[in-house]
């Protein structure tokens, strides 16, 4: 159980600040997301924990132990890179036994290890095969199968389904899921820009902006209780509602956030009278965007394929207990149920 | 207004025809005086009327012309590996490693090619004598670098910055050192790029001839293209086109038989594969 700690950590390239001043504590066997829009320093804080960049300021700790200055071989650590990274002129097991000949093991325990990654993988029949020979999901558990026969204390993982197709990224998801499960001990750090793996994966994620840590917490508690009125924006989807104006102003606060699910559409009655400008239908739920006369555009979630044309004219009103209020800054202001 | 299918077709192969005529009539036509002897050396004919080895047999049997192919193998051989050597630990500084005047060096490094031979031969002959090299195979080893480094550095900086730096970075989470890296992944992966310069340095170190003429003095020393210019008949008056012409046709058959060769394993795409694709 390998527990990860960045105290202060910053990262400057020249005179370009990536990360400032980041504090974060993992736990032994956690699974961690970091998330966030792409240039917020996500990938740039898993390099410095893999030990592919320097660390500009603060202190790195893995199990205790101060991590700083130790070769990335030495850290204990595995990485998926995003485009797998396989070494294209050796064989699915040269690959897998490259790190493991640099660790000087012996030939029957780099066989033994393969042996068992490969099983685990379902990737035994193609050992003799080359990365080009593999399609896309093959190489992608190649890549996961080099990275677990080190038998790493810590697993990172670099936007590993994002050169997947959509299909195949939610199975390979699936698949990461169990192989958390089974790896119980590992800890898990995986990076995406996708909110939708971040909430399925983790234990926990980190929600990251310009080179800040936005929050820290559960799935859950991120979709609950956002720390601000990015996490808030970030997490969830389609998007939170944000409404200015009146509407929030009557309420004290410079943004009025109500995501869609929560707010209710009535045909007759309602706070906010608007009319129907789109649909879109998923099958399990629609989704329609609603024009209302006070609030500005409106997106509602409807359960199930319920039908509802555009240009009709509905009327909306928001779940209270569900309402985020955000100060102008983008901070929450006391919720509107205790109000 | 388009020509005929027939015309096109017609043009197409006159000019290719053209082409190779042009690049292979020369050597023919070596190969046909080399077979010839005495005074059917000079009745013009275009199509192999005698078979007459005795021009490779006086050549071969000269006792000094063997010795001076074995001199061009080495001078070319150890020029191509040293400068690979140098070019792929160098162009693995220059496409991977970060550092002040990086672009500069480069330039550097181009701009050596850019001295006609003859602006250099002077200081060079200077320098060589000061290394205690006259008359050694090192001078042209030395020398022929000043040509075959520019061109090896630049063409494997410019292969090894196309090759995803990720799996560099993978094999630096393997644990593999900087030279690891570099024997057992650049190199397998720049091998059709190494043949492709390795070749060209050869070719170049073969067939060079003012600095194997200036810094070499004695016959058992020369390399082919200078001992072939060299070659004299018995009085000022003749020239032996016999000998010269098989001469020349055995100094060319070791070149073709290494294109022919390396030509297989120049292959592309291997890169393929490593990243998505």
């Amino acid at each position: 159980m390998a527990s990860v700690e960045l105290k202060n950590v910053c990262k400057s390239f020249g005179s370009v600040e990536v990360l400032r001043d980041v504090n974060l504590s993992l736990e032994g066997g956690e699974f961690v997301v970091f998330v966030g829009p792409s240039g917020c320093g996500k990938s740039t804080l898993l390099r410095l924990i893999a030990g592919l960049e320097d660390i500009t300021d603060g202190e790195l700790m893995i199990d205790g132990e101060r991590m700083n200055d130790v070769l990335p071989a030495k850290r204990g650590i595995s990485m998926v890179f995003q485009s797998y990274a396989l070494y294209p002129h050796m064989t699915v097991f040269e690959n897998m036994a490259f790190g493991l000949e640099q660790a000087k093991l012996s030939p029957d325990e780099i066989k033994a290890r393969i042996a068992q990654a490969a099983d685990m993988l379902q990737i035994s029949e193609y050992m003799e095969r080359k990365p080009r020979q593999l399609s896309g999901g093959q190489r992608q558990r190649v890549a996961i199968g080099r990275a677990i026969t080190r038998q790493p204390r810590v697993f990172l993982f670099d936007e590993p389904l994002s050169n997947l197709d959509a299909a195949l990224r939610v199975d390979t998801r699936l698949e990461i899921a169990a192989l958390h499960k089974r790896l119980a001990d590992t800890t898990m750090i995986y990076v995406t820009h996708d909110q939708v793996e971040a909430m399925t994966l983790a234990d926990r994620i980190v929600v990251l902006n310009a080179g800040n840590v936005e929050q820290v917490g559960t799935p859950l508690e991120l979709y609950a209780n956002p720390a601000s009125q990015f996490v808030a924006g970030f997490i969830g989807s389609p998007r939170m509602n944000f409404i200015g104006g009146e509407v929030a102003a009557g309420h004290g606060a410079a943004t009025f956030g109500i995501r869609p699910e929560h707010v209710d559409l009535s045909r007759d009655k309602g706070l906010w009278k608007g009319t129907v400008r789109l649909t879109e239908a998923l099958g399990s739920d629609t989704f329609a965007h609603v024009d209302t006369e006070t609030a500005g555009m409106v997106n509602v979630r409807l359960a199930g394929a319920e039908r509802i044309g555009e240009g009709e004219t509905v009327f909306l009103t928001p779940q209270t207990e569900a309402v985020h209020l955000f100060d102008d800054a983008g901070w929450p202001v006391r919720k509107a149920k205790a109000a | 207004m388009t020509a005929p299918a027939w015309l096109k077709t017609t043009g197409f192969y006159l000019l290719v025809g053209i082409i190779v005529l042009q690049a292979l009539f020369p050597f023919y036509y070596a190969v046909l005086t080399s077979l010839e002897d005495g005074q059917a050396l000079f009745e013009v004919n275009y199509l192999p009327a005698v078979f007459d080895l005795s021009n490779y047999r006086s050549m071969l049997s000269d006792g000094v012309f063997g010795k001076q192919i074995l001199n061009s193998v080495f001078v070319a051989t150890v020029t191509v590996i040293i400068s690979l050597f140098l070019a792929i630990t160098a162009s693995f500084a220059l496409a991977r490693i970060r550092f002040r005047g990086r672009g500069l060096l480069l330039l550097t490094i181009l701009s050596v090619s850019m001295f006609p031979q003859i602006a250099v031969l002077s200081g060079l002959f200077e320098l060589i004598r000061a290394f205690g090299l006259f008359n050694s195979l090192w001078s042209l080893v030395f020398s022929y670098m000043i040509f075959t480094l520019p061109f090896t550095v630049w063409v494997l900086t410019t292969f090894m910055r196309a090759l995803p730096i990720e799996i560099e970075e993978a094999a630096i989470m393997d644990g593999a050192s900087s030279f690891t890296i570099i024997r057992r992944i650049f190199v397998p992966l720049l091998w059709p790029a190494m043949v492709t310069t390795g070749l060209l340095a050869f070719i170049h170190a073969w067939n060079e001839f003012l600095f194997a003429l200036t810094f070499l003095s004695t016959d058992t020393q020369r390399t082919v293209p200078v001992a072939i210019a060299l070659i004299s008949g018995r009085s000022e008056f003749e020239v032996p086109w016999g000998n010269i012409m098989a001469a020349s046709v055995v100094v060319t058959l070791p070149l073709v038989v290494l294109v022919l060769i390396f030509q297989r394993r120049i292959v592309s795409g291997l890169t393929a594969g490593a990243v998505k694709g």
